[in-house]
């Protein structure tokens, strides 16, 4: 019987021989990070081991980016017990506010993610990065703090459900709206402890962007990685980035899958999920009269450089409702940049919508667009729960991005189509 | 390990942001996470609690975020154990990494109310529920999580393993 790529990945980091579905085991890392929020506790849990020195210096990077630039003292304070341990662990990489972005969105960009690695990171979007042919794995601090010290982690080997994608995309329809509608359809545990694989002539021809956000929100079906195969799409975007060598792994074609679900795409509008769950998606036809106070456009999810794209697309000539903030946040420094080159900045402030610096900031209620009570928002993130950018009496939809931002220029949630 | 507490009951999907919201996350601080605990749940929840309460769950428990900062709030907090239909996957492992005790029973989801006294054998894998004199079975635990929770969490555990290769 043949092996999955997750499984592939797993029996290619641990010594164990022939390992099956089910089995615990402990494997090798090849690349580790934390935040802000859980690089603190990652790291009292390594001194509390006892090693001096972290397994590998090349291998493990901390990126402040929730609370980045310090909203207040005690961020600040957290900030700077991932700074102060970089540097006493004399690490490699580290990236400063100014020098960085948003985890997900800087690794892959940087050339840390490579295909057929193992990847484990202290935060629930870690998946992101399995648009590149990776296992990518979100864990706790305690978990992080363990591979700090020792390189490596204990893993359950997963099922894996395998998702085909075929037809012709609808206008405005990308992969925001491809994995809204597929966990619309399996709901927020449909796929706990397992990975999703996304595949098919749809997902062939998605761009990078688009894969990353896919997998970027595997977690919101309970999933422990989503994952595509690297293909020629993949290896173009690592060309210029690769740090190292790397071998890609495909699934094998007699590999045993949990469950094969099979979409036609001709079948997917854009997609709004209602408060309070991810899984909660309609079609942009179904959703109603939805007045809202703020759209946000970026995060790890929907902050790339096609994501701002197709929001100066629609924003281009138009105007922001006077009674709705606007907020876009380029997922990285280098996106910021790319986005100032290619004009979209100035698309955005004419329109009327503040830029700001990548960080988590609103999508968490952390800062840079917290939400009042009663208020509503549309928002290109990646949760919904109860009070999760801001009063546990506001809401948030999710959308992609063209929808988020045709709903700021309406005041209400819209289909781009109304605006352009 | 032998629990005995009164129940706090909870639906489906508890997510991580209502366990302990986002906006109390620039501290690590133990106590003050825990003085938050549950609070876009219910605001009185950390005040009407009791030393040893046990919540009691549906669904997929715990979902959302990575944030450890959930189980340590809940265990801070005095929650003696959770017992849900099921748990999201990283609140799973961060539980049984730091120690707070979980235990997968539907049964007792569905014949357990708000305020019963239950009693938890976790050696012998049974919940008996004293209000209503039920018992119900515990989905057993894999050996190699065993002795992650008999060494007292992953630090503990990666302790001794860190002497063993010495």
């Amino acid at each position: 019987m043949g092996k999955t790529i997750a499984e592939k990945i797993i029996q290619n980091h641990c010594n164990k021989k022939n390992i099956k579905k089910g089995d615990l085991v402990k494997a090798k890392v090849d690349f580790a990070f934390a935040n802000d929020i859980t690089g603190p506790l990652a790291i009292e849990v390594f001194n509390k081991i006892g090693v001096k020195e972290v397994f590998n210096r090349d291998k493990i990077t901390f990126i402040p980016d929730h609370f980045t630039p310090n909203k207040d003292i005690k961020s600040a304070e957290q900030a700077k017990i991932i700074k102060e341990f970089s540097e006493n662990q004399m690490l490699t990489n580290y990236f400063e506010v100014g020098q960085g972005g948003i985890e997900h969105a800087l690794l892959p960009e940087k050339g840390f993610i490579l295909p057929g690695q193992l990847i484990v990171g202290a935060d629930s979007h870690t998946p992101t990065s399995g648009a590149l042919g990776a296992l990518a794995i979100g864990v706790g601090s305690t978990d992080l703090g363990v591979v700090l010290a020792m390189g490596e982690i204990w893993l359950k080997v997963p099922e894996t459900i395998k998702f085909i994608y075929n037809g012709k995309l609808n206008k405005w329809v990308g992969g925001k709206d491809l994995i809204l509608y597929t966990i619309s359809k399996i709901g927020v545990n449909g796929a706990n402890y397992k990975v999703m694989e996304f595949s098919g002539d749809v997902i062939s021809q998605l761009s990078i962007d688009n894969r990353f956000t896919i997998c970027n929100m595997a977690i919101e079906a309970g999933a422990k990685s989503g994952v595509i195969e690297a293909d020629n799409v993949a290896l173009d975007y690592l060309k210029e980035r690769a740090r190292d060598l790397f071998q890609k792994i495909n699934s094998d074609s007699d590999a045993e899958y949990e469950q094969t679900i099979e979409y036609d795409v001709a079948n997917i509008e854009p997609q709004v999920a209602f408060p309070h769950l991810p899984d909660k998606g309609r079609p942009i036809s179904e959703v109603g009269e939805v007045r809202i106070d703020q759209s946000v456009i970026g995060s790890c999810t929907n902050g790339r450089i096609e994501d701002l794209r197709i929001a100066a697309q629609i924003l281009k000539n138009n105007k922001v409702d006077s009674k709705i903030r606007l907020i876009i946040l380029p997922a990285t420094q280098q996106i910021y940049l790319d986005a100032m080159e290619e004009g979209l900045l100035k698309v955005f402030i004419e329109a009327g919508a503040v830029i700001s610096p990548p960080t988590c900031g609103p999508c968490l209620g952390g800062h840079m667009g917290v939400l009042a009570k009663g208020e509503k928002a549309i928002s290109t993130t990646n949760r919904n729960f109860v009070g999760r950018m801001g009063h546990p009496e506001s809401e948030v939809y999710l959308s992609n991005p063209a929808v988020a931002a045709a709903s700021a220029i309406t005041g209400k949630i819209s289909s781009p189509e109304e605006v352009v | 390990m032998i629990i005995k507490g009164s129940i706090w009951k909870f639906g489906d999907n508890i997510d991580t942001d209502v366990i302990i919201p986002a906006r109390y996350l620039n501290t690590s601080d133990a106590e003050e996470l825990a003085s938050h605990c549950m609070e876009d749940y219910d605001r009185e929840f950390i005040k009407k609690m009791k030393q040893g309460d046990i919540i009691v769950a549906g669904e997929n428990f715990g979902c959302g975020s990575s944030r450890e900062h959930a189980p340590l709030a809940i265990k801070t907090a005095g929650i003696s154990c959770v017992i849900a239909k099921s748990f999201a996957r990283i609140f799973y492992r961060n539980a049984i990494n730091i120690g707070l005790p979980i235990f997968e029973s539907a049964e007792t989801f569905e014949q357990s109310k708000q305020g019963d006294i239950l009693e938890v054998d976790s050696e012998v894998g049974v919940i008996k529920n004293f209000s209503n004199n039920k018992e119900f079975q515990i989905n057993p635990l894999p050996d190699f999580i065993r002795s992650i929770i008999s060494a007292g969490g992953l630090v503990e555990y990666t302790k001794k393993e860190v002497r063993r290769r010495k």
